[in-house]
């Protein structure tokens, strides 16, 4: 028998942005639904603040839910519903009265600058409008985590980057822990703290986005970072046609704007070019990467790599 | 002479008996109906309650209900119609046997109507803590609320058609008319006038009901 999941071991803290990434039928739909039992694991536990929800009963369950929100990739709406009553559902299940509900609701709403939509019905907002929406109803009963099913994947890119910031605002006002799935890197690198890398069924790689950016082991995480404009293999092709030596450099946070490669090559005597490159940044913290080739004397080449250390810059040789 | 053997207080009286069994059929219809419905839903594959011999055993006894011809119905009822009603004669007699053939009929639409449904929405419910009561009445019966109301416009026409059929067992109304005046005596202005009161009646539930939905579907 062959398990949707497999050998899956997840830490997440509290108060970060935790990605899960793969390709579709990879099971990270499965895993994040792992979350609030939407799915249950046919081994394994589940720990939420020490305690394994698989062990819940029904009662604990559905409570237990109410305090996570989540946030689906087709909203999810009650369409039969205004964007208040929807956003009020929650708060009426969790038992809230009337005149509280309503309140509560508008509040949320608010957060999601959405105040003036209130009485409008679902179908007469936008993508992004209804899945504010469906944000502000995962929002409502003040949970303390928040799943993300996919929410960005059927909006427009400009629509997901105003999703993504109100993900990212969301998380540092409200100090709530996040875990999202996607199959793109571009919303992992918007807004994860960390990011675990899943194929198969099986995390294949994890740990902060920087770093699995900058030094991706596995080969899906390359090639889904290849596939975001980010192909780390993509020197080898202008290799061929030029001499020297190749080295890999990669740099963040300070390291990245400070005029380091023209320093270096001044100072060592030795002649850079870029024969590929990224540069960006992840959630605030800007980041490097690039592949370029040195020509010049032995000297200055042999302390090209420790002068770059010094400066924070890591050096890999790619062709000595 | 035209319509020279038309009684006319007799019509009225006839489609005033019509409306009512029409109506109050169709209130038991609903009734009866729309759990069972609900219920061969939650029943179902994948559903919610899903519970294989409980859905088996409902839906084997829908399709038994359905599959016996309603003329055939309204004969072998006839010794529960008195239990239920008192009579098997009349309006009263002849709303069991409307009851017990349309609600199955009924049930079958609604079940379809919420398997229509964006099964999203029961995991929203359930994501958001709901029980299996709280999503069905607050979530699923209201999302479906333009399909049930259109499985009702089509039951309550079926239940027009099946009124008139109770005639034969003496259950009145302008099928028993038609019967009795029309066909027995060969006044075929009576059948003719009794088969355009029908059609304008259907023809009115179906334009009400069409009014309906599209209000319903436009918020």
């Amino acid at each position: 028998m062959s398990h949707a999941l497999a050998g899956v071991d997840l830490q997440v803290a509290q108060g970060q942005i935790f990605g899960i990434i793969g390709r579709s039928g990879a099971g990270k739909s499965t895993l994040i639904r792992m979350l609030n039992l939407l799915e249950r694991p046919t081994q394994g536990r589940v720990l939420v603040h020490g305690e394994d929800i698989t062990r819940f009963s029904d009662a604990q369950l559905r409570a237990y839910r109410q305090r996570v929100g989540m946030v689906f990739q087709h909203f999810n709406l009650l369409r039969s519903r205004t964007v208040l009553d929807n956003v009020r559902f929650p708060l009426r299940l969790a038992g809230l009265g009337k005149d509280a509900q309503t309140q509560r609701a508008q509040e949320v709403l608010a957060l999601v600058g959405l105040s003036e939509h209130a009485a409008k019905y679902p179908r007469q907002l936008s993508g992004g409008q209804q899945q504010r929406v469906g944000i502000a109803r995962a929002l409502a009963n003040r949970p303390e985590l928040l799943l993300c099913d996919e929410a960005t994947s059927a909006l427009d890119p400009e629509t997901t980057q105003s999703i993504l910031r109100l993900l990212l605002d969301i998380n540092q006002r409200l100090g709530l822990t996040i875990v999202l799935i996607t199959h793109g890197m571009d919303v992992i690198r918007s807004v994860c703290d960390r990011v675990a890398v899943i194929d198969a069924g099986r995390i294949v790689e994890q740990g902060e986005v920087l770093d699995v950016f900058l030094h991706p082991q596995h080969a899906v995480t390359q090639s889904l970072l290849s596939e975001s404009g980010m192909d780390a293999e993509g020197w080898r092709e202008m290799a061929q046609g030029v001499g020297g030596r190749l080295y890999r450099l990669s740099f963040r946070g300070d390291a990245t704007v400070q005029p380091m490669m023209s320093r270096v090559s001044r100072e060592l005597g030795v002649d850079l070019s870029i024969l590929q490159g990224s540069v960006g940044s992840i959630k605030g913290t800007p980041y490097g990467q690039l592949v370029v080739s040195a020509q010049g004397g032995s000297e200055g080449l042999g302390q090209l790599a420790a002068a770059l250390a010094a400066h924070g810059i890591e050096c890999e040789v790619l062709r000595p | 002479m035209m319509f020279a053997n038309v009684d006319w207080p007799l019509i009225l009286e006839a489609t005033i008996d019509t409306l009512l069994m029409t109506g109050f059929s169709l209130l038991f219809t609903v009734v009866i109906g729309l759990p069972l419905g609900v219920l061969l839903f939650l029943t179902s594959k994948g559903q919610m309650m899903q519970n294989g011999p409980v859905y088996q055993v409902l839906s084997f006894v829908v399709n038994v209900l359905r599959s016996v011809p309603f003329l055939i119905l309204l004969i072998v009822m006839i010794p529960l119609t008195r239990v239920l009603a008192g009579t098997s004669l009349g309006v009263q007699g002849a709303i069991p046997p409307l009851v017990v053939s349309a609600a199955p009929f009924f049930a079958r639409l609604v079940e379809n109507v919420l398997r229509e449904l964006d099964p999203g929405v029961s995991e929203a419910c359930r994501a958001m803590g709901a029980n299996s009561r709280q999503t069905v009445l607050l979530a699923l019966v209201p999302e479906a609320t333009t399909g049930i109301v259109a499985a009702i416009i089509v039951t309550a026409i079926a239940l027009v058609g099946y009124s008139a059929m109770s005639g034969v067992i003496g259950g009145g109304g302008l099928g028993d008319l038609a019967l009795r005046f029309g066909y027995q005596r060969y006044q075929t202005d009576v059948m003719v006038v009794t088969v355009v009161i029908l059609v304008v009646l259907v023809q009115l539930l179906q334009v009400f009901g069409d009014r309906l939905v599209a209000k319903l579907t436009r918020k």
